[in-house]
């Protein structure tokens, strides 16, 4: 039983090596998920590590360490087609959360419902995946993500880091959450949109990721590619658009609730992402 | 060792790895300000600073902070600024209530007004958006922390007067102690071992051996360790429920056994090592299964599960509706509904000298010990309650929970123990609102006159009777609404399922008949031709006009005052609606307006309160102010009614709180009957101390009384006479004059019709609710409410703003978002209940028409409240949208179906 707080990167990984330990950042995930008489035990925290928190821009790539916060993340200096990402890291949980949770456990932690994906999936975030035995390799994070709770992660690895290659200049983005309360709820739907326009305010370039429709947050690229050309008042999502969402009912919503629901929020999210 | 600074002092402690934050703070270093609501970072009342930031402490690994700066409310409130002048801004608006969440709430705002000294209103909803709170809606919250100047008035205290709380700065402070705060640290917890099926038989295995190999295990106990019966109930005919389930479990997580064990060895326990075998059976979990041929009887008596009946029945219903002009009728369903307080139900237990003595969250001291008298088989003396301050409770803290438990562990292992549930051990074992299933036909006359009212309506109690008869009781004769109703017929039934037990939530299943009711009334004044405001007032009861069970009462009937309040409001805010609905396509506003009565205490039945009061030789006046107080205020308010009739200050008096061997019984904190029964009993007790001393000194009534150390004077005409209390002798409680005076409303009892005088009183209420909804999305978002309640008389109208606030949140949450779903909503992040961002403006306008028997005319408010709440939201997403709800909650899934399902009719 041990809780080890490595202040570098190689540590955290020698660490993790040795068998039955667990990742705790956060902690917003692994506290409510711990069950009676299965308590976090052996843990390696992250928070302590500097080259995985802060977020940095190099060789027109942006970095963002995975124990970067979501308060972190609103408040970094970032171009307009992160704010999709801004905004909904102020839809996570509470001040509170957003506060402790991390990008990297958002994306862990691999929930239908993670308000982080959505936005990373426009941004076509990567993940940047470390391990003692393996060293370093580069996933899409649309291929990290494989089912509900499960991701790429092998036995040793970290998530180190989300790389998202730099947007094109004039893309703007927006996200639209929708819930049964403000505050500290979890999304019924969501979409971010990654949206550029010419100067005639018709659409070059079109991003959209869906969120809690599907066992992983999807992109919609036959709507993205119908959009090229149009104004966004144009923009019609049509269901045929939205096959790749496969919608479960649950205590939030019908899953034919959520189909209605998503295309009006797409349209929201595009037209909120090109007012901005 | 994990060194940091707490408040400002270095500590050193040595957290277990993977020990939360909160865990350490509250028992390594003692830091019970920190409270623990959920520990999953739903609700926040953990929420401390560290280095700047604020934070769940749940969510918080105690290793983290190696380093950091700690600051919680308890060190905010003696050394910061900010803090201490928002605390004030509390006390002053009332914004801490039950008070559970308010460390929490002032750790949040403190960190906000550090970063921004002038925030607007929306700044601080994103920055308390993380702190659930039950009782206050928010508002007065958010008004102290934007610095909004109050209505307070510091006087005598007397009736009338917005004194601020007398226990408020225990609660700003961080000092009050709740149901987990009493237990010293390392003190022998307690685990219950619940069934995991709604329906399961069980075979317990070898205990004695299991105990036996491990040391830390002090005991286990069951059903075998109970002395006397292994029952309880709130109910003396209907005492249905085990302590400990035996051989069967009748609902998901029943308890059948507990381990008592050091902190380490709970902390670790793996339920699946309990030596148990469990075997599912096939459950009843509606009561339409309950009801069939399919399901077993839960309970040998009752064939079909059928708990019992409720009836009232006046003139003729059918023949009324056969002859109206205009009838409608509906159907109408809800769901559990869970209390959702913040404070999980938590206690203390330790025998001293033979005595078993129960420190726990109750609203219901002298009920509890007299359960535990059947429980434990002895007798009253050998029991003690001395209930700790209660973060929350809406009727779910009437029931017995963890104090048996408590009391059998202390019992069997003698030594000190303590409990506390988890939140989703609270969830699934305790009482919850009863799910309806109603139908209802109602006519008119083309002078839009109710001639004819026919109401069925079924509840599911769960798997024990709990409050269910008073539900099947209530319902009947509340059903009609605060109307003139001659024609009339009501009955309900309560169906035992294989469910939590349904039991006490704020309206004994009036808030549910009413949306039934007031619905229809929507849609009868529709057909009729009559506005719906108009319709209302049209039948609304009036003095010395009969009530559905045959009462009448001279005076106080305020129903007609409550609508006609609304009136000016109900016209411009209809006009401001049409305004932004011809202006906006997808969103449309709607106004709702609904009423609602609440008969105040039990229903025809002895309701006694008792209120003791005495003078000490010192000239300290001490008050025995036994009702509980939850929150809602009964310290305050039953103190300004005594301090009045008694005719001193009421920062003379010092209070003595609810403790079976101290404090007579004021009763239970239900049915609104506190500030009505308690408040009279308190009103009895200090006009007869003030006899006493007018007697002593043979002076008139109108005499004023005044206190300076022992020396007690009177003055009378300008005289006055001096008494040192000294010389006077004492009694065996040191009390130189005392007076205890009991008051028991008058009631009379109902016949097999239902006709009798069910309750001394009743309060009234009527309610406009402002909604906008996405008609895309199908959300719904409040943007006021406008409140007329008649209290008779408000004792503290900032206590009286603060129940309507807090009552109209909870009726939101149950119109809006809350079902309790076995099995699977069993935490606060799928049970969702209202937060900060969800409460609208409430204005609330205080009607005063007296009641014959309230003190000084006061009435009951609590209950009333949440009764129209419901129905004015549904109202008014059908006046936004066309779109009739009539199952709740009106989800956005719902409201979205409900309005889709109107354009392809169209």
């Amino acid at each position: 039983m041990r809780y080890e707080i490595p202040t570098d990167l190689e540590t955290a990984l020698q660490l993790y090596a040795v068998k039955g330990s667990r990742i705790i950042a956060g902690g917003t995930d692994v506290y409510p998920s711990s069950q009676q008489g299965h308590s976090p035990r052996n843990l390696i925290d992250l928070t302590s590590i500097p080259e995985l928190s802060g977020i940095t821009l190099t060789d027109d790539i942006y970095r963002i360490g995975a124990a970067t916060t979501w308060t972190d993340i609103i408040k970094a200096d970032l171009p307009p087609s992160f704010d999709a990402l801004k905004q909904a890291a102020r839809e996570v949980g509470s001040i509170q959360i957003q506060n402790a949770g991390t990008i990297g456990g958002n994306i862990c932690n691999a929930s239908p419902a993670a308000d982080g994906v959505p936005p990373l999936l426009a941004l076509d975030a990567q993940v940047e995946l470390v391990s003692a035995s393996n060293g370093t390799r580069v996933m899409a994070l649309s291929d990290f993500i494989l089912h509900v709770r499960k991701t790429s992660l092998s036995g040793d690895e970290i998530l180190s880091a989300v790389l998202i290659p730099n947007p094109s200049k004039g893309e703007k983005s927006a996200f639209e959450k929708l819930g049964s309360r403000r505050y500290l709820v979890i999304s019924i739907t969501m979409t971010a949109a990654n949206i550029t326009c010419d100067d005639n305010g018709i659409i070059t370039g079109a991003k959209i990721a869906v969120g809690a429709c599907s066992p992983v947050a999807q992109r919609l690229p036959a709507l993205e590619a119908d959009m090229i050309g149009k104004t966004p008042d144009e923009v019609a999502v049509t269901p045929q658009y939205l096959s790749p969402l496969k919608p479960i009912d649950d205590v939030r919503g019908t899953g034919d609730y959520r189909l209605n629901v998503v295309a009006e929020q797409c349209k929201r999210a595009v037209m909120r992402a090109v007012r901005s | 060792m994990t060194d940091f600074t707490l408040n400002g002092d270095h500590i050193s402690s040595d957290p277990i790895p993977g020990e939360r934050l909160s865990e350490m703070l509250r028992e390594r270093v003692g830091a019970r300000d920190v409270k623990i609501g959920c520990n999953a970072g739903d609700c926040g009342a953990c929420s401390v600073v560290v280095d700047g930031n604020v934070v769940c402490a749940c969510l918080t690994p105690a290793h983290q902070i190696r380093g950091k700066k700690i600051e919680t409310v308890s060190g905010l409130y003696e050394g910061d600024p900010i803090a201490e002048k928002l605390a004030d801004n509390f006390l002053n608006h009332g914004a801490a209530q039950c008070g559970i969440c308010t460390p929490g709430m002032i750790v949040s705002a403190v960190a906000l007004l550090r970063a921004n000294s002038n925030p607007s209103e929306e700044e601080v909803k994103d920055a308390l958006g993380g702190v659930l709170c039950r009782c206050t809606g928010y508002r007065k919250i958010i008004d102290a922390v934007l610095d909004v100047a109050p209505m307070l008035s510091e006087d005598l205290g007397h009736i009338g007067s917005s004194i601020r709380r007398l226990d408020g700065v225990e609660k700003v402070a961080g000092r009050d102690l709740y149901g987990d705060d009493i237990a010293p640290p390392g003190t022998l917890e307690i685990f219950v071992i619940r069934s995991p099926f709604p329906r399961a038989g069980f075979e317990l295995g070898d205990l004695v051996g299991f105990v036996e190999r491990h040391p830390e295990v002090s005991a286990i106990i069951t059903a075998d360790d109970i002395e006397g019966e292994n029952a309880f109930g709130v109910i003396p005919q209907f005492q249905d429920q085990p302590v400990f389930a035996v051989h069967e479990a009748r609902f998901r997580g029943e308890a059948v056994a507990a381990i008592i064990g050091t902190p380490d060895y709970i902390r670790e326990f793996d339920p699946e090592d309990f030596p148990i075998i469990w075997r599912e059976e096939d459950a009843a979990q509606d009561i339409d299964k309950a009801q069939s041929n399919l399901a077993a009887k839960l309970h040998e008596k009752h064939a079909h599960n059928l708990m019992c009946e409720g009836f009232v029945q006046r003139g003729d219903a059918a023949f009324g509706i056969a002859q109206a002009d205009f009838v409608v009728e509906g159907h109408f369903n809800s769901g559990f509904v869970e209390h959702a307080y913040i404070e999980p139900e938590a206690g203390f237990a330790e025998v001293i000298d033979g005595k078993v003595t129960v420190h726990a969250c109750t609203q219901a001291p002298v009920m509890d010990q007299e359960a535990l008298e059947i429980i434990l088989g002895k007798s009253k003396d050998q029991i003690r309650i001395i209930p700790s301050s209660v973060g929350g409770g809406f009727g779910s803290k009437l029931d017995i929970s963890v104090q048996p438990i408590l009391a059998l562990a202390a019992i069997k292992t003698g030594k000190p123990v303590r409990l506390t549930y988890t939140r989703t051990e609270s969830m699934q074992s305790t009482t919850k609102r009863h799910p309806s299933d109603i139908a209802l036909k109602i006519g008119a006359n083309s002078e839009g006159k109710i001639v004819g009212f026919d109401f069925f309506g079924r509840f599911d109690t769960g798997a024990y009777a709990s409050w269910g008869p008073t539900v099947a009781n209530r319902v009947p004769v509340h059903a009609s609404g605060p109307y003139l109703i001659e024609n009339y017929r009501a009955k309900s039934q309560g169906i035992y399922t294989n469910n939590p037990p349904s039991g006490a939530f704020r309206g004994f299943g009036v808030p549910q008949s009413a949306i039934a009711q007031e619905s229809l009334f929507d849609e009868l004044a529709l057909k009729a031709g009559f506005d719906a405001l108009e319709f209302r007032i049209i039948n609304a009861l009036e003095a010395d006009q009969p009530t559905v069970c045959g009462q009448v009462f001279s005076q106080g009937v305020g129903i007609k005052k409550c609508l006609e309040a609304l009136n000016p409001h109900w016209d411009q805010e209809r006009k401001k609606c049409d305004q932004f609905n011809a202006e906006n396509k997808v969103l449309k506003r709607g106004v709702g307006v609904a009423s609602g009565w609440y008969g105040c205490g039990n229903t025809s039945l002895p309701n006694p309160s008792t209120i003791k009061s005495g003078i000490k030789a010192d000239g300290t006046i001490l008050l025995h102010q036994g009702a509980m107080d939850i929150g809602q205020g009964a310290n305050t308010v039953i103190s300004q009614i005594f301090a009045t009739a008694l005719g001193v200050s009421i920062s003379d008096i010092e209070l003595v709180g609810p403790d079976t061997d101290v404090t007579p019984d004021a009763g239970k904190t239900s049915a609104s009957r506190q500030t009505f029964v308690s408040g009279n009993a308190a009103r009895l007790s200090g006009e007869a101390l003030r006899a006493n001393i007018l007697h002593r000194f043979n002076v008139s009534e109108d005499s004023e009384i005044v206190f300076e150390g022992s020396m007690l004077s009177v003055r009378e005409n300008g005289k006055e006479h001096s008494l040192d209390l000294i010389s006077l002798t004492a009694d065996d409680e040191g009390y130189v004059f005392r007076a205890e005076e009991t008051y028991d409303p008058p009631t009379v009892p109902l016949d097999e019709n239902g006709q009798g005088s069910p309750y001394a009183q009743f309060g009234y209420a009527a309610q406009m609710a402002i909604m906008e909804v996405d008609t895309e999305l199908g959300t719904v978002k409040p943007i006021k409410f406008i409140a007329a309640h008649d209290v008779g008389k408000a004792i503290n109208p900032v206590l009286v703003e603060g129940q309507v606030h807090g009552g109209i949140a909870q009726g939101l949450g149950m119109a809006l978002m809350e079902e309790y779903i076995p099995g699977r909503t069993e935490n606060l992040h799928d049970y969702l209940i209202p937060t900060i961002g969800d409460m609208p403006p409430v204005e609330t306008l205080i009607i005063e028409d007296p009641d014959a028997h309230g003190p000084y005319g006061a009435k009951g408010l609590g209950e009333h409240v949440l009764v129209p709440t419901a129905p004015a939201i549904l109202n008014a997403i059908y006046a936004a949208t066309g779109a009739r709800i009539t199952q709740i909650p009106a989800t956005p899934s719902r409201v979205k179906m409900a309005i889709k399902a109107l354009n392809n009719e169209r």
